[in-house]
């Protein structure tokens, strides 16, 4: 226990609202503003990101003095591992590899972000999952995916 | 009677083979993932919405209507069950509705709950029909500075309406709002936030940020400490209440219905509002206010009924003004949108087969989830049993191929894993991601018709004060704003809150 009390969950959000607020104002800087009649491309955006900014200054500043009501807990550091990474797999291969393997890898991937998988069922898992999918979507719903890509020497 | 030709219009078009088969299989998915907790209506119909775009639009918009109010049916039977709310709005229903279940009452529970949430859905059903008509003429004399009022209002009401922190929420709004931004400039066709890359220059996709916002990281939240569910099957016996359990049923399922229906139609709230508001009433209202927590029936019937109404009068400012209650009914004009059909007050006029087709469904989808949910209980409890490290790497293949098969675009998937991330974030700060969600939605109409308004009133901003139905929605805005930071107001909100968190 620090000899000051503070709220730590409301100064990183209010950081985190004020480092984007700054983002957007920085990259919305090159936009044309125009007047109040006729508003510019960057007028709208720069009055939000101004808005976001105040917001996130008055969340931090209100975050002293305060002890924190909840303490942020865990994070799923292994979830955001494996989770995240699943969908961004399947977006660098689905044209590559096609479909198929494509979904099969994704969920594999996935699959591990619980400690609780085992490598067979995860193995059995993907390959229902890939099976049954592709027969929902690529053959019952006729999607247009390839379902075997030009990576492939099929 | 007008209305009763339109009545039958409706269910002409919603009794058709094929959309009854649509309703059939909206209403099982959503009680599916109602049932499964750590899969939310929203991200199922984030999901789901690319590929519904094949089928006609009344039958894609039924189908994702049903699996809204199905997953409210759903989700009390995991409430009841295993004491975790399947849906959000079940998270009131857990308290009594475990405790019943505890006491070998769980069949009595679960079809209380299904009666009130099927007589709810019917009452609700009606007033939609009766109530969106006349607000949609209403709605046509709305021009750009009362749009812009009335979206001002939706988001403060989002705000209002959101747990936790005012100042949070807000924020949430206006980051919502910027990320609504991204794309090109509809006036000059000018790239926003694009950081160079064109295939960002039609806007962030809409689908990407949901899935990622809801669907990914309730994922992860769920992953921080994963254990077992304990299911309380072995209780179910009687399924049918006794006489008494009626008497005691009827008033709650009532005043569940009321509040739900009014509360339903307010932005941001909907059915998870409802249900807490009814809690907190029949408790006011009760003889034995020491029956709750302990398994009070009143506790189960009043605010699953409250749910279910407002899930159905959500629809009301949906499709006559075009502007979304909720995250799911943000979902739906996406899926209107690219149906090619504007939400808004038109729809009635020129879409009428859609538009009773559709409200002509939900009764039809309610009847539907009575008559199946009651005998198929046994199958869902089965589900339950279904262990979440299954469950998560299927939905993670489900959110890939649904969000790819909207165009096709692999940068969105790249979004949904940065928008999982900024939400999960988000979620550990304690920020709640219904506002920014709303804002997306609403920030480009937002930016449109405020642009729109500030050139045909020539740059004077008293435009928004002058025309009366545009100071009426701001002065409510500002009314809502000033309650939420008053005192007493705060106080009464955060009790309302805890109670439906314990």
């Amino acid at each position: 226990m620090s000899t000051k009390p503070k709220d730590g969950t409301d100064i990183a959000a209010g950081l985190l609202f004020m480092a984007i607020a700054a983002f957007f104002a920085w990259q919305g800087l090159g936009l044309e503003m125009g007047t109040s009649i006729r508003m510019g491309p960057g007028y709208f955006p720069m009055v939000l990101s101004a808005i976001l900014f105040l917001l996130g200054a008055v969340i931090l500043f209100k975050a002293f003095g305060r002890p924190d009501d909840e303490p942020i807990g865990r994070f799923a550091w292994r979830g955001i591992l494996f989770i995240l990474p699943a969908p961004i797999f399947f977006g660098l291969t689905v044209r590559g590899l096609g479909f198929v393997p494509a979904l099969f890898f994704t969920t594999l991937i996935a699959s591990q972000a619980s400690v609780r998988m085992r490598p067979l069922p995860a193995l059995i898992l993907a390959i229902v999952v890939t099976i049954m999918s592709t027969l929902i979507f690529s053959y019952g719903l006729g999607l247009p995916f390839r379902r075997f890509g030009p990576w492939l020497p099929l | 009677m007008d209305l009763l030709s339109n009545l039958a219009l409706g269910f002409g078009v919603a009794s058709s083979l094929a959309n009854l088969a649509f309703c059939l299989i909206g209403v099982l998915l959503g009680t599916l993932i109602g049932v499964l907790p750590g899969i939310g209506a929203t991200a199922t119909i984030a999901m789901l919405l690319p590929i519904t775009f094949q089928l006609e639009p009344v039958s894609s918009l039924i189908m994702l209507a049903g699996i809204y109010y199905g997953a409210q049916y759903g989700g009390s039977t995991t409430a009841i069950l295993i004491n975790m709310p399947g849906e959000s709005s079940s998270a009131v229903t857990a308290i009594d509705g475990y405790q019943m279940a505890r006491k070998g009452r769980a069949g009595t529970a679960l079809a209380t709950a299904a009666l009130g949430s099927f007589f709810a859905g019917s009452v609700a059903t009606f007033l939609v029909a009766i109530f969106a008509p006349p607000l949609t003429t209403i709605a046509l004399k709305f021009g750009a500075a009362e749009y812009f009022s009335l979206m001002v209002m939706g988001l403060v009401m989002s705000v209002a309406l959101a747990h936790g922190s005012v100042l949070k929420a807000l924020a949430m709004v206006v980051l919502g709002l910027l990320l609504g931004m991204v794309g090109t400039d509809v006036y000059t066709g000018a790239p926003r936030f694009t950081m160079g890359m064109n295939q960002f220059a039609d806007g962030l996709n809409f689908v990407a940020v949901a899935v990622g916002v809801f669907g990914i990281a309730e994922i992860l939240r769920n992953l921080e400490d994963e254990h077992d569910r304990q299911v309380m099957t072995k209780n179910i016996t009687r399924l049918f209440p006794n006489r008494e359990e009626f008497r005691q049923m009827v008033g709650p399922v009532l005043r569940g219905t009321g509040i739900g229906s009014v509360l339903g139609i307010l932005p941001g709230g909907g059915a998870i509002l409802a249900s807490f508001a009814s809690y907190t009433i029949e408790k006011k209202v009760s003889k034995n206010p020491g029956e709750f927590g302990k398994g009070a029936l009143a506790g189960v019937a009043g605010p699953e009924s409250a749910n279910n109404a407002g899930a159905q009068t959500s629809f009301i400012p949906l499709l006559t003004l075009g502007i979304p209650a909720n995250p799911v009914m943000a979902l739906m004009i996406g899926a209107m949108i690219i149906q090619g059909i504007v939400p808004g007050p038109n729809v009635v006029t020129e879409q009428p087969a859609l538009f009773w087709g559709i409200i002509a469904s939900m009764w039809i989808g309610n009847l539907m989830l009575v008559v199946l949910n009651l005998p198929l209980i046994g199958l869902w409890v089965k589900l339950l049993t279904v262990p979440y490290y299954v469950l998560f790497p299927i939905i993670m293949a489900m959110c890939s191929i649904g969000v790819y098969s909207v165009n096709s675009n692999p940068y969105d998937l790249f979004a949904v894993a940065f928008f999982g991330l900024l939400g999960y974030i988000m979620s550990k700060l304690r920020c709640e991601p219904a506002p920014l969600l709303l804002g997306f939605v609403l920030g480009p109409l937002l930016e449109e018709n405020l642009r729109r308004a500030m050139i045909l009133s020539r740059g004077d901003p008293t435009t928004f004060v002058t025309r009366p139905i545009s100071a009426t929605l701001l002065l409510m805005s500002l009314a809502i704003l000033v309650l939420v930071f008053l005192p007493q107001i705060r106080k009464r909100r955060d009790e309302v809150f805890t109670e439906s968190d314990a």
